[in-house]
């Protein structure tokens, strides 16, 4: 079942390059995710994964070429395109509440109902009991799923998730698989960046692999796919 | 309207985070507290020369608190990324910008508003007759630094030595501002109170120019 206004949304990537300095952090990348599509992102440290997701976020201008964003009536802008994040760090308040944190996200979205938003993730996430602690005060693992939540506020169509388990306890990670998995089945995007097979990996239809800015491999096939997931080929 | 919108949910969340840790209000009202009792030492507080000096050691104060409250402006955004998270939620980067300024405009007043009682008894200089006049440069000038503060503070907040960065980029850019304000403080300061204008002009159009400036270079500001 689909929210409604939902529209499935692919990213094209086109001869992306991003330089720091002399360092090459990203080669003449270009990749189509399709709409629909669960992708996972191998590859070392340093291989550029960070920043594929952070120049698909638009919150790293790529030193050359482009990301557009589709779906079937064309391009569509970042807002239209309804863009999750979630990054290594947590991307929330340490100094406010759980339900603080969501709420200040919702509104600045301009969320219909931003506290019924808020709770039904918070419900969503197991930590509606302590909707009303300090995030500081939580573990690492609980931190993470206020940052799942707060990427979940807006009813992304695409999800962009640099290591989203980190943290999470074996638990945590069925249930964010879980979440995952009910996502891509109703046509979210998925670009996320994962290390090693679990049962986040479980979910990707296609798996590339970078290298020192390159993509070296890129795969649907499940048995390819799994390699790449486990650098057996590397 | 969303920018109007946007930018009173980031300012409740800057005072409602500054209030429940009191990091930086307390951290800069006893530095200020202690650079005014040291200069009192200085100077003999019963003589026409405090006058005189009153103004240019109230800014210079002031200066002082304001480069330690607007280091931390951006740099506390950093330690989970929610910096990010701030640019992936609003439209408008600028939104931010003003939410921050309007946040470290109101800390320094405070700041300063509470520096006024201490500063008038231990320099001996009735502030009383001149309050209105005072507020309204204390405002004008802090606004100044605000503006010129927040926007260094976002660039060096993603420098190297980003600790030494902001005084050396705030200074020069402040001193203009600085120099308004402390003739217009020292004017009404005077055994014989008076407005200087000029300064107050000047003020104002420091203001308007670094304010437009900021809207239309915040985006890039922002940017890794």
């Amino acid at each position: 079942m689909t929210a409604p206004g939902f529209s499935p949304t692919g990213i094209r990537f086109e001869n992306i390059e991003k330089r720091y300095g002399g360092l090459y952090a990203l080669r003449r990348v270009s990749l189509e995710v399709a709409a629909g599509e669960c992708v996972a992102l191998a590859g070392r440290n340093g291989s550029g994964k960070t920043t594929l997701l952070r120049i698909a976020a638009r919150l790293v201008r790529p030193s050359a070429g482009t990301v557009n964003f589709s779906n079937g009536g064309g391009n569509v802008n970042q807002a239209a395109a309804r863009m999750g994040f979630v990054a290594h760090a947590t991307m929330v308040y340490d100094e406010l509440t759980a339900e603080e944190n969501l709420l200040l996200f919702a509104k600045l979205q301009g969320i219909a109902e931003p506290a019924a938003r808020a709770e039904t993730l918070l419900r969503e996430v197991g930590l509606i009991e302590r909707r009303g602690s300090l995030v500081r005060t939580f573990s690492r693992g609980m931190r993470q799923r206020v940052a799942i939540a707060r990427a979940l506020l807006n009813d992304p169509t695409v999800l962009l998730l640099d290591e989203p388990a980190t943290g999470l306890d074996p638990q945590g990670v069925a249930w964010f698989a879980e979440t995952l998995r009910r996502l891509r089945d109703t046509g979210r995007t998925i670009l996320m960046s994962l290390h090693g097979e679990s049962e986040i990996s479980a979910l990707a239809t296609r798996a590339i692999r970078l290298d020192a800015g390159l993509v070296m491999a890129d795969t649907r096939s499940g048995a390819n796919l799994r390699s790449i997931l486990t650098f057996a080929d590397a | 309207m969303a920018l109007l919108s946007n930018t009173a949910v980031l300012l409740g969340k800057e005072l409602r985070t500054e209030f429940r840790s009191r990091e930086l209000l307390t951290t800069t009202v006893v530095f200020i507290l202690i650079v005014v009792v040291l200069f009192s030492f200085t100077f003999d507080p019963t003589s026409a020369e405090s006058r005189r000096f009153a103004g240019s050691l109230l800014w210079l104060a002031f200066l002082f608190a304001a480069s330690l409250m607007l280091q931390p402006c951006f740099l506390r955004e950093q330690n989970n990324d929610t910096l990010s998270a701030l640019r992936l939620s609003v439209s408008d980067p600028f939104t931010i910008f003003v939410a921050k300024l309007a946040a470290n405009t109101l800390f320094l007043l405070l700041t300063e508003l509470l520096m006024l009682p201490v500063f008038s008894i231990l320099f001996n200089v009735p502030i009383c007759p001149v309050f209105g006049r005072l507020v309204l440069v204390l405002f004008l000038g802090s606004l100044g630094v605000s503006i010129a503060g927040t926007a260094l503070s976002a660039v060096s907040a993603q420098a190297r030595m980003r600790e030494l960065l902001l005084p050396l980029l705030l200074l020069p850019l402040l001193t203009p501002v600085l120099v308004a304000s402390t003739q217009v403080t020292v004017g009404l300061l005077d055994a014989q109170p008076f407005m200087e204008w000029k300064g107050i002009e000047f003020l104002v159009v420091f203001d308007v120019v670094f304010f437009t400036a900021l809207w239309l270079l915040g985006e890039y500001l922002l940017e890794e």
